[in-house]
């Protein structure tokens, strides 16, 4: 029953690590580019909610429910302000830019919050959990953040699949100039990705900063994480990305079951072990973004 | 009235000059054929006019507005459609997807009315295509546009002769639409079967212009390869 427990859990998390991977992997699916500011956005965004539910009424759920397009504005703002320029001169400078930005936004949050570690408070329901049976019982914050998820997941394939600026999307990340010539602006085709990225993975930061504590400079701690989902599912798909959680997610929970210190370090080997066996992911090759 | 007019227009790659001072106009609902060896800079002089590189000089005057540094996708949008060299079609897109892909039509009868067999394999991936059947799919991607000015690329490249007959004989249906057409060809032959006008450039320049029937073979031999006849 410990084992069922322990994948049970590392399934949901599983879920939480998909969340937060998608930004990324969608960044790199249509534009080509490696976000490392990815952790530190979604440690922005747990600050902004932490600092609104602190000095006005509004709650957790309100907070979210403004940051979120908050940081679609501002992952629009990003790709067309700085990351675009940047990509007209090659990878390297969109790597170097977002590299900066992760470094602006650790030092501007200590600045702002100094060094200390917080956490957002849910209430009660940080620790309220649905007992299965006497020895099984899940959390009804993981619960809901998996159920996010899959609900982003699919809205995001959705998305891709059957819309016109999806279709566009798709297009764009084929050939940028091909779909100019069909009338798109890859400027602001970018901008919508990034937008997505940006509002997926503040919310997986708020879920994220609801189950542990934070501060400034967890960001690229977390960021491995998402790395290590992406790469173990597969870069550039969306359900790849969520098997990729759900594989990191499986060998945190059981290598905390062998023994506590072994978590982290379960989690790196299987991806290394994909990196040197299957370096192509585990759903490979049908791209979606 | 001439839809296009590109005047002394030139285009640099470094130090290269790939279109040097080349001025042409298409009056409206008329096909010009741009013709000359590899390396004329014809597909150079497409690319300026839609936009997607920026000339070093000249203008590009469409429909009676300065567009000479209007970007590609704006161009696109007011129907200026350039059917790329090497087809371009978006891999990971079906046939019907790529035909969508940035559409002002809503659907794509138009284009399986052209190509009827697109029709029974709209769901299939484009990678899946064989050469002509993807310059086929490219040049209905750029006719759901509803193009006013249709830049065809070099659409018989790499092509069977029966493909090239195949995409030929789509374009008298799309010029009686009233799409103005500025075509460029190596292959001579077709380029003066289908065009009202032609232009010959070499080395970035043009040196023979006039409709096919008042250009003779010998004229277009001479212009093509920028022979100098020797004094007799």
């Amino acid at each position: 029953m410990i084992w069922v427990n322990a994948i049970v859990q590392g399934l949901l998390l599983g879920g939480l690590y998909a969340l937060f991977a998608c930004g990324l992997s969608l960044m790199f699916g249509v534009m080509r580019i490696v976000n490392l500011a990815h952790g530190d956005m979604a440690v922005l965004a747990a600050f902004l909610v932490y600092s609104i539910i602190i000095t006005t009424p509004i709650g957790v759920l309100g907070a979210t429910l403004i940051v979120l397009p908050l940081f679609a504005v501002f992952g629009y703002l990003v790709q067309t302000g700085i990351l675009s320029p940047a990509l007209r001169t090659g990878p390297l400078s969109t790597l170097l830019a977002t590299f900066g930005l992760s470094i602006v936004i650790q030092n501007a949050l200590q600045q702002g919050y100094s060094a200390d570690t917080r956490a957002l408070d849910v209430g009660s329901l940080v620790s309220a959990s649905l007992h299965i049976t006497g020895q099984l019982s899940v959390a009804y914050l993981s619960l809901i953040t998996f159920g996010l998820a899959i609900v982003v997941l699919v809205a995001l394939q959705l998305f891709l699949s059957r819309t016109g600026t999806g279709r566009i999307m798709r297009a764009t990340a084929d050939d940028p100039e091909a779909a100019t010539l069909s009338g798109a602006n890859p400027r602001h085709v970018y901008g919508i990705a990034t937008a997505i990225a940006f509002a997926t993975v503040a919310l997986a930061g708020l879920m994220f900063a609801m189950q542990s504590s934070f501060s400034p400079s967890i960001g690229p701690t977390r960021l491995i994480f998402a790395f290590e989902a992406v790469v173990i599912g597969g870069l550039g798909s969306l359900w790849g990305t969520l098997v990729g959680g759900m594989v990191l997610g499986l060998a945190q929970t059981i290598g905390a079951q062998v023994d506590p210190a072994f978590t982290l370090l379960a989690g790196h080997l299987i991806f290394l072990a994909v990196l040197a066996f299957r370096p192509q992911g585990l759903i490979a090759a049908r791209r979606t973004a | 009235m001439n839809l296009l007019v590109v005047d002394q227009l030139t285009v640099r790659h470094g130090q290269l000059t790939a279109v040097n001072a080349v001025s042409l106009d298409v009056a409206d609902g008329t096909t010009l054929a741009v013709i000359g060896a590899n390396g004329a800079g014809k597909t150079t002089l497409l690319r300026a006019i839609a936009g997607t590189i920026m000339p070093a000089g000249g203008t590009v005057t469409y429909d009676g507005q300065n567009v000479t540094r209007v970007p590609a996708h704006r161009l696109a949008a007011n129907g200026i459609r350039l059917v790329p060299e090497g087809r371009r079609l978006f891999p990971s897109l079906t046939v019907e997807e790529n035909l969508l892909a940035g559409a002002y039509r809503r659907n794509v009868n138009s284009v399986i009315e052209l190509f009827p067999w697109i029709g029974q394999r709209r769901r299939q991936s484009a990678r899946s295509l064989s050469g002509g059947e993807q310059q086929a799919v490219a040049i209905g991607r750029a006719l759901m546009g509803n193009p006013r000015l249709l830049l065809l690329d070099e659409i018989s490249l790499g092509l069977s002769p029966v493909a090239v007959q195949g995409l030929y004989a789509a374009l008298p249906d799309i010029r009686a639409a009233g799409t103005t057409v500025l075509l460029v060809e190596q292959d001579v032959s077709q380029a003066l079967r289908v065009a009202d006008r032609v232009l010959c450039l070499l080395e970035g320049r043009p040196v023979l212009t006039g409709s096919p029937a008042e250009l003779t073979p010998e004229a277009i031999e001479t212009a093509y390869f920028g022979l100098t006849r020797r004094a007799s």
